[in-house]
């Protein structure tokens, strides 16, 4: 279910026929890939293997994933610690990735940032900073570029509940707006913020604040990852087309503690309970089933890909101490964004 | 070689870049149409358009953070705070986002940020501030901050082609007072210290505008050799010309027009004390202002930041020790 508030009423859900078959089984495909390389990240904190603490977004694929495979290769992302999703449709390896957590020499940022702080610029990602929401004014300005050289680009980016109470928020949406940005912002309402829920963070719901900037507002079921695409995708051809931002609302539940260490017990059981049942990746498998495919399979052949995955991880090095003061200043030519995969069937045929 | 004063010098430097690369855009509050609040953008949306000459709304943090996202996708911003004490609004996209950015992610970040720094002019405590210290001690940032109009060109084009984010303290008393030689063309300034007055009884280690008032304290000195060392660049901090000034001289005032506790100076002092102490004749004075904001009326002011008078004492004592 999406609703706009800026003008246009109440919209049908559903994908409008934009999506094949073969990108509701990736759809799925990444959800799965994302839950899979979670868990395992989470087992081997559990062992001790991942320093620190550790985040996912258990519950909330479907947000980052729906929402990156709407973004074409040239467009750019800065992904939030609960998008692991985004990461994978862009193309980063999950080997990558759990070198990443283990804080070892392969990971994308090499040891020197943690869990889900990273982002590989050379698929057009960049990595969050933990004060939220930075990224947005980034976003912003990836986008105020875009503008400036006429290109038909688009940049997005995710923040929860939380960071609308912060001013970068505030500061992101007047700019967007007052500029007309080709830029999505992906508001990730996942109902507390570490242990704050929405009724101590906001008075009028952030999504009713959009309209008041100037701009459409679009709550969505951030639970369905069709729904997600659809709605992204409809704002990327908004902002491309130089109608200006999109304030997206995915409403989910972040289904674990804010990381490894919360026992969550400020949220009600019931409530995780009823979230449970509206879990995205049950939901996106009843779909891929009834198109003739075997979900199960599909599953082994995802652990498997992590299996070895983790594998690999684990013979990849410590970083070495020597190199703690390397890289603070790059020498040389200046660095840009480089395109990601985007892997949503549409691009190939356009 | 034309003259030029401090603020047309800074002007030269930003079109000379702006004319070569059409990469580089300024931006920032006033600075289009109004030529900023200072003039050293006027004209520029003339030549350049209101795209590379950008008018932004009053968000210091939201001129910080969209600089970042425009260099990641292969812009060269420079940003103007009005002044430089409204960079405390952007302070955690340029400590946060842009410093980190390189040594986390490998993504360098090439901005420039223009601070208009400085007092003595009855500013009061919100339009004096030297905030260089706050960025000299916030990893992967750069900070210059010029004394003459030829350092304030060349060390400005060297920013906007380095392409880590540097901090460009630009001094406003300096502006309108101080002129000279201007090299044409578009050559960078090296981010390095220069000997503004070669001497060997004592150094004057200072920047910005204390090199000038280090230089008129010290011109005639009861006839002393006063060596000025013009530091230029901050981070990176230049410890060889500052090392090999204190071999020559062995005794040093460290000079700041910034509040004193953990100021540029105090640093430069703590490497002279750490690689410098056995080249020493004398203990290593500071002159700074006092730990207190910036007063408005005149004669606090006058009380608070470092001149003339106080420069000259400290080196007098110094050089009877």
């Amino acid at each position: 279910m999406a609703t706009e508030t800026a003008g246009t009423a109440e919209r049908a859900t559903g994908t409008a026929g934009r999506l094949q078959p073969e990108d509701r089984v990736a759809l799925l495909r990444h959800m799965l890939l994302m839950r899979a390389i979670e868990e395992r990240a989470m087992n081997l904190y559990r062992q001790g293997k991942v320093p620190g603490s550790f985040y996912d977004g258990f519950g909330q694929e479907a947000v980052s994933v729906g929402a990156a495979y709407a973004m074409a290769a040239q467009d750019r992302l800065c992904i939030l610690h609960r998008d692991l999703g985004a990461h994978l449709v862009r193309g980063v390896e999950p080997a990558r990735i759990l070198a990443q957590y283990m804080g070892r020499a392969d990971g994308i940022t090499r040891g020197r940032d943690g869990n889900v702080h990273f982002g590989d610029h050379t698929k057009g990602c960049v990595g969050m900073v933990s004060m939220l929401p930075d990224m947005m004014l980034v976003a912003t300005g990836m986008a105020m570029a875009f503008r400036l050289r006429d290109e038909a680009r688009c940049a997005i980016t995710w923040f929860g509940d939380g960071s609308t109470s912060r001013g970068d928020f505030h500061e992101a949406m007047n700019w967007a707006a007052v500029q007309q940005l080709p830029v999505i912002f992906v508001l990730e309402n996942n109902q507390y913020a570490y242990s704050t829920p929405l009724s101590q963070q906001f008075l009028v719901d952030p999504i009713e604040r959009a309209a008041t900037y100037g701009f459409p507002g679009v709550r969505v079921d951030g639970n369905d990852v069709e729904a997600m695409f659809d709605a992204t995708w409809e704002a990327r051809e908004r902002a491309i087309s130089g109608g200006g931002p999109t304030l997206l609302e995915a409403v989910t539940m972040r289904m674990h503690g804010h990381a490894a260490h919360d026992d969550m017990k400020y949220v009600p059981k019931e409530q995780v309970e009823e979230w449970r049942r509206k879990d995205p990746i049950d939901r996106q498998s009843v779909r891929v089933a009834e198109l003739g495919v075997d979900v199960d399979a599909l599953r082994d052949e995802v652990r498997a890909q992590v299996d070895a995955a983790a594998e690999e991880a684990m013979r990849s090095p410590m970083p070495d101490p020597a190199t703690a003061t390397d890289g603070l200043f790059h020498e040389g030519e200046d660095i840009v964004l480089g395109d990601g995969d985007a892997p949503y069937s549409g691009f190939r045929s356009a | 070689m034309p003259t030029m004063t401090y603020l047309q010098a800074i002007s030269d430097g930003l079109r000379t870049e702006m004319r070569r690369d059409e990469r580089v855009l300024v931006m920032g509050e006033d600075i289009g149409t109004f030529g900023g609040a200072f003039k050293v953008t006027d004209g520029f949306i003339d030549e350049f358009g209101s795209r590379r000459v950008m008018d932004t709304p009053l968000a210091e943090s939201g001129i910080v953070g969209t600089a970042v996202g425009a260099a990641v996708v292969g812009l060269r911003p420079v940003c103007e705070m009005q002044f430089a004490d409204f960079v405390s609004c952007g302070f955690d996209q340029l400590v946060n986002v842009a410093g980190k950015m390189y040594y986390r992610q490998g993504l360098p970040v090439n901005i420039t940020v223009r601070l208009p720094s400085g007092g003595g002019f009855s500013g009061g405590p919100f339009h004096s501030q030297n905030p260089e210290a706050w960025f000299m001690h916030a990893p992967g940032l750069k900070v210059v901050a010029p004394s003459t109009p030829a350092d304030a060109k060349g060390l400005l084009i060297g920013a906007v082609r380095d392409p880590n984010p540097v901090i460009f303290l630009e001094h406003k008393h300096l502006y309108r007072r101080v002129r000279g030689d201007v090299p044409d063309g578009a050559d960078a300034t090296p981010f390095t210290a220069r000997v503004a007055r070669t001497g060997n009884d004592l150094v004057v280690i200072a920047y910005g505008a204390m090199v000038h008032t280090a230089l008129e304290a010290t011109e005639d000195l009861d006839g002393a050799s006063v060596q000025v060392l013009d530091l230029r660049s901050l981070v990176p901090l230049d410890e060889e010309a500052i090392l090999a000034a204190v071999r020559e001289c062995s005794k040093v005032v460290v000079l700041d027009e910034a509040n004193g506790t953990c100021a540029a100076g105090a640093q430069v002092a703590a490497l002279i004390a750490e690689k410098g102490f056995e080249d020493l004749d004398g203990p290593v004075v500071r002159v700074a202002s006092p730990d207190v904001p910036i007063p408005f009326s005149p004669p606090l002011e006058q009380a608070v930041l470092p001149n003339v008078d106080r420069v000259r004492e400290a080196c007098r004592d110094l050089l009877a020790y």
